[in-house]
């Protein structure tokens, strides 16, 4: 039987790193995720598995260590929350730019400016429509338990390995502080350097006889090479979105209201479904593991079934607008959230959603 | 079976760790569990508290406005979180430091007085598994065995010789509950 830890979300990402043969953590604290790099520190896994791990001097420095270590094909990653993750925003343009792999971990925060260090979801325009400049995304999964923490860790690798992109872990102060039941699975080693090349044929591993020189950069001077190169990403984003879209649904099949909300706020949406029902409405809800990809699809399908559909965040409003363009008009859309740091509870929901739909 | 807990009081009290302790003696009781704390301003200097749920099933929300428990240690989460028990619930409280005692009737108040047991068994750290006693006495929601395996996961193996003292204060805890 695996063995079953009781951790936080943010203790349970550092111990995922090390345990899935992560090679490289960079990053800089801030609350609500500093026990990440608290946790590696006092892990010490340099002596273990051999992952470097190093606090940089800010969160720009780290990002542009991640962008380094990504070049040699190496699983790198870092984590932060909302204020480091925007000073990280022009290296995740450079990452998506130069395709490379690698895992960021944001711990949201209430914002803008500084904000608070309370939880909040205010973040989901930033990481899901870009955050960097030019015409990129990044592949967005959003935990919402200290065991998804745990699981999307390997899994975020898989997909930055796999499509050769940055993904960004979607979190909040919930997640990363809760402390939860963790299943930790069978260690995997870190890759050997045969394994690497093997691996990322494109990474700088050094130059052999039998093969041109690996090359690079996010620069691209000639209009014609960067509009190919933008075809590029698109055709590989157009695949993310066809192969990779994931979500979970509770109490949908025959639902005649459907709640949306990722990461916390789905824990706590689950509470209002439950509560809905014990009162005779057949309430349902769509939670969207991945964020980019996001389940537009099967939210098109759902629209044709349900009478209304709600969007709960904890923010003012953003994965809201994809919802409204899943749904096309087909149902109406409403949302509910609060901020700064403010979590709404189950009877609070219920109660929103009830004025919504009118229902008494 | 559900059991939901808010555990609050001052910084230093052992809140948050009494919460830990019981979070982890029910995974060794195989149920599921959520351990949220209040993790803000307050945790540097003041009061600090802590969400427990225990279950049989899967949880939902670990955020949470009423609870079947309220364990408090101070007059400001009194204040704070009285009024938050469901109706039929259990508020156990350490009187001292209280000015203003509770006044519901429609919940089972009880109350204990930690810091005489810490005195008695000679160690005023244990101060939070005497409430933790008292607690379990109240509400045997996890068996000593299981408690024993949980204090062993939370408490470092160099101060693995602790574990007895721990035991032993949750046990004087239990005899000191007074239901009033």
């Amino acid at each position: 039987m695996a063995e079953k830890i009781l951790m936080k979300g943010n203790e349970a990402i550092a111990i995922s790193a090390i345990r899935n043969g992560v090679d490289g953590y960079f990053g800089y604290p801030i609350t609500p995720q500093s026990e990440v790099m608290e946790t590696l520190m006092k892990e010490k896994p340099w002596e273990t598995t051999g992952m470097v791990v190093l606090q940089a001097e800010s969160e720009t420095s780290s990002i542009n260590m991640v962008y380094g270590g990504a070049c040699t094909g190496k699983k790198v990653m870092t984590s932060s929350s909302s204020p480091g993750i925007s000073l990280m925003c022009e290296g995740i343009s450079y990452l998506a730019g130069a395709e490379l792999p690698c895992l960021i971990v944001n711990v949201m925060r209430g914002g803008p400016g500084l904000g608070t260090i309370q939880p909040s979801q205010s973040d989901y325009n930033q990481c899901v429509k870009g955050g960097g400049h030019g015409d990129y995304n990044a592949i967005v999964i959003a935990p919402a338990s200290a065991q998804d923490m745990y699981d999307f860790v390997d899994w975020g690798f898989d997909l930055a390995f796999k499509y050769r992109t940055p993904v960004i872990m979607l979190a909040d102060g919930i997640v990363g502080q809760m402390m939860e039941k963790v299943e930790l699975h069978d260690p995997k080693p870190r890759r050997t350097r045969e394994e690497v090349i093997k691996d990322a044929p494109w990474a700088t591993t050094g130059k052999t006889a039998d093969r041109p020189y690996n090359i690079i950069t996010s620069l691209a001077l000639e209009s014609d090479v960067q509009e190919r190169f933008n075809q590029k990403l698109k055709a590989k984003y157009e695949t993310i979105c066809r192969d990779e879209v994931k979500y979970t649904e509770y109490m949908t099949s025959d639902a005649e209201y459907l709640l949306v909300a990722f990461g916390c706020a789905s824990r706590i949406c689950e509470a209002v479904v439950d509560e809905l029902r014990s009162q005779g409405i057949k309430a349902g809800m769509l939670r969207p593991v991945t964020l980019f990809p996001f389940p537009t699809e099967r939210l098109a399908e759902l629209s044709g079934q349900v009478k209304s559909m709600m969007s709960l965040e904890l923010n003012m409003g953003q994965m809201v607008n994809d919802v409204k363009l899943a749904v096309n008009g087909a149902c109406p859309v409403g949302f509910y959230g609060r901020q700064g740091g403010n979590i709404f509870t189950p009877d609070e929901v219920a109660g929103e959603f009830k004025k919504f739909n009118n229902l008494k | 079976m559900k059991e939901e807990i808010i555990i609050a009081g001052f910084g230093g009290q052992g809140v948050l760790s009494m919460g830990k302790i019981l979070a982890y003696s029910a995974i060794m009781q195989d149920m599921e569990v959520t351990w949220m704390p209040s993790y803000g301003p307050e945790m540097r200097g003041g009061t600090a508290n802590v969400c427990v749920i225990i279950s049989d099933r899967k949880i939902g929300s670990p955020i949470l406005t009423k609870y079947d428990t309220a364990i408090i240690l101070n007059q400001q989460s009194m204040d704070k979180f009285e009024n938050s028990v469901k109706p039929g619930g259990l508020l156990l409280y350490d009187p001292s430091g209280i000015t203003r005692h509770p006044s519901r009737t429609d919940i089972t108040i009880c109350r204990i007085d930690a810091i005489d047991v810490a005195a008695k068994v000679g160690n005023s750290k244990v101060y939070n598994m005497a409430v933790m006693g008292a607690y379990l006495k109240m509400k045997p929601v996890v068996n000593m065995e299981n408690v024993g395996k949980g204090l062993a996961k939370c408490i470092p193996a160099r101060y693995s010789d602790l574990i007895s003292l721990n035991k032993t204060a949750i046990e004087e805890g239990m005899k000191a509950v007074e239901v009033l």
